[in-house]
């Protein structure tokens, strides 16, 4: 430790304005995401290496009356996005909860630092995450050879569409992150979540699934109708009802597990 | 309680913390912290130390009792507590995937700092703590002292009145817990800055705080200064190395006849004196008259360790090491009872 004297003036801190504790934890929340690699390589690998996989060993099924496209991969392409969005739950959840463990989130809570601000400047890193990963899937969907009915006006859409997955899955991972404080509890909820994903369409179109029970629980999931608004882009180019649907249940999803988020750290936040 | 706006006082009447399905971990405590003083909390762990820091920093709302922090009610006045204070909880709480710098950045940003201080406030600090070198290092990398000391900077941001350090030293080597020693005596005389500290140390406690409370299953057992309190008690402790191996039972023997045995160092033999210093002259006689000779003999002053057991009926943990070595011994498991 220095011995040389260093005459600081022992202030007063002046409180930051929301802007400025939203900017400054959203750029930490970006850099500390950049720099771990292993938060973001899974979310782009596993994703891809399944639609490889998929695509391939299911390509029959575009031999089924009634199947939309003649090709599988094009229609499987929009399997990465969802699951690379809940990727992004098991991230935003063990970043806070690794805060919870290690003691920076007390730090944080005795600044002026206000809620809201944790959970904006957490969204900051699910937008790059989703941000990056919608590019990387949507590039090597197409390197493969998948079509992309709405053409260039439709990549902001899809862009807006997948990164808004991503916060909404991404607001119930930190809503369980604020709860439990416990990373290992994130990730075992994270099999859990991935259920929702395969009882959904993102394998068949509903109307072709043949079993009435699954066809009713795909019904019934929302995560179906996130699927078909992503694919309408990629198969039918504008279809604004599965739009509509896709846009509005992420928007839905967001509101309600940024709720849960914020409720959930104000009574986590309990200084008075 | 009186409201004392702008000091830099801390007091506390009757402030309680219980957990749902727990103990009781502060039982009703009441304490005065004298602006610019050095307050040493000392105790084993659970007796109620971070609780107390916890509720006082207002991270954690007491069940029962009042406390005012800097002039401030901690449960009323939670913002303005906030504004005085700084704090370095029990573990250092740091981010390790970034920059000591960046560190900085955001703890400048979000106290408020204008733009302007920001970089030359954190480098500033950085500076002070000696990580200069380090700064531009991820902190993830850094050693336990290393991460203390930027720890410590970062609770001085916003130049707080009152600084809460919660067991500051744990885990450190001897060179940096002296240095972390220095600068907090620094803070305290001559930037005038009032120092909460919990130790488990008694050393620690001795050297560096000004009054010291002895805190024990949530209850303050005794409270002073450090030469006060073991004045208090008063029995000074009689270590004799035996001139030879074979007379340590001997020598012990005639010790026994007056006082109670106690750990000695390696080779030594020593008792607590049950009527003070002035059976030494005593004890020599005995010792010469069974024809016993010693290498040494000491007197040694009342310890804390002293002062624990005479309050609490034991020894607290990790003194005896902690006084051979002349240096703390390293703490065990973190305080259980935490928010």
């Amino acid at each position: 430790m220095s011995t040389v004297a260093v005459a600081l003036p022992l202030g007063r801190s002046r409180g930051s304005t929301l802007r400025t504790q939203v900017g400054s934890l959203a750029g930490r929340s970006v850099l500390r995401t950049l720099r771990q690699p292993a938060m973001i390589v899974p979310s782009l690998v596993f994703p891809l290496f399944l639609l490889a996989v998929n695509s391939a060993g299911l390509s029959a099924a575009t031999q089924i009356p009634g199947f939309p496209t003649d090709s599988y991969l094009t229609f499987v392409l929009a399997f990465p996005f969802i699951q690379g969005a809940l990727f992004a739950t098991m991230n935003s959840g063990q970043a806070l909860a690794e805060d919870i463990e290690n003691g920076f989130f007390n730090r944080l809570s005795l600044t002026p630092m206000r809620g809201s601000a944790l959970i904006a400047g957490q969204l900051a890193s699910l937008i790059v995450i989703g941000f990056i990963q919608a590019t990387v899937y949507l590039t090597a969907g197409l390197a493969a050879g998948a079509d992309f009915a709405a053409g260039p006006l439709g990549v902001p859409v899809l862009f807006a569409l997948s990164i808004m997955i991503s916060i909404g899955f991404g607001g119930i991972g930190m809503f369980m992150a604020i709860r439990s404080g416990s990373g290992e509890a994130v990730q075992g909820m994270f099999p859990l979540l991935f259920v929702l994903l395969f009882f959904s369409s993102t394998s068949l179109p509903r109307n072709l699934i043949q079993q009435d029970w699954f066809r009713t629980v795909a019904t019934i999931n929302p995560v179906s109708y996130l699927v078909e608004g992503i694919r309408s882009l990629l198969i039918y180019g504008w279809d604004w009802e599965a739009l509509a649907l896709a846009f509005g249940i992420a928007t839905a999803l967001i509101a309600g597990s940024i709720t849960i988020a914020s409720l959930a750290l104000k009574e986590r936040m309990v200084r008075s | 309680m009186e409201a004392t706006p702008h000091s830099n006082s801390i007091e506390v009447e009757g402030l309680v913390r219980e957990f749902k399905n727990g103990p009781r971990a502060v039982a009703g405590i009441d304490l005065r912290v004298e602006p610019g003083e050095i307050y040493g909390f000392l105790g084993p762990n659970g007796a109620g130390k971070s609780t107390t820091v916890h509720m006082l920093t207002t991270l954690l709302p007491p069940t029962e009792g009042t406390a005012r922090v800097a002039g401030h009610d901690i449960v009323s006045e939670g913002p303005q507590v906030r504004e005085a204070i700084g704090a370095a909880l029990q573990e250092a709480a740091l981010d390790p995937h970034l920059t000591a710098r960046e560190h900085m950045r955001l703890q400048t940003a979000l106290h408020g700092l204008p733009r302007a201080e920001r970089v030359s406030r954190g480098d500033a600090l950085i500076e002070r703590v000696g990580l200069s070198d380090a700064a531009d290092r991820k902190v993830g990398g850094y050693s336990g002292g290393m991460k203390r000391r930027l720890d410590l900077a970062l609770a001085l941001v916003h130049g707080p009145r009152v600084l809460f350090l919660d067991e500051p030293t744990t885990g450190l080597d001897p060179q940096s817990r002296a240095a972390l020693w220095d600068e907090v005596a620094r803070l305290a005389g001559e930037d005038g800055v009032t120092v909460f500290l919990t130790t488990q140390y008694l050393e620690e406690a001795d050297q560096l705080a000004d009054r010291i409370g002895i805190i024990d299953g949530g209850e303050i057992v005794a409270e002073g200064t450090p030469a006060a309190l073991k004045a208090e008690i008063g029995r000074p402790t009689l270590e004799a190395v035996p001139g030879s191996p074979d007379e340590g039972d001997r020598v012990l023997a005639v010790l026994q006849r007056f006082g109670e045995r106690v750990p000695a160092a390696r080779d030594a033999v020593a008792v607590r004196l049950t009527d003070g210093a002035e059976q030494l002259t005593d004890v020599v006689r005995g010792l010469d008259a069974e024809g016993l000779r010693v290498a040494n003999i000491e007197l040694h002053a009342p310890s804390l360790d002293d002062v624990f057991l005479e309050k609490t009926g034991r020894h607290l943990e990790g003194a005896g090491e902690s006084t051979e070595a002349g240096a703390p011994v390293d703490a065990a498991a973190p305080e259980p009872a935490r928010a």
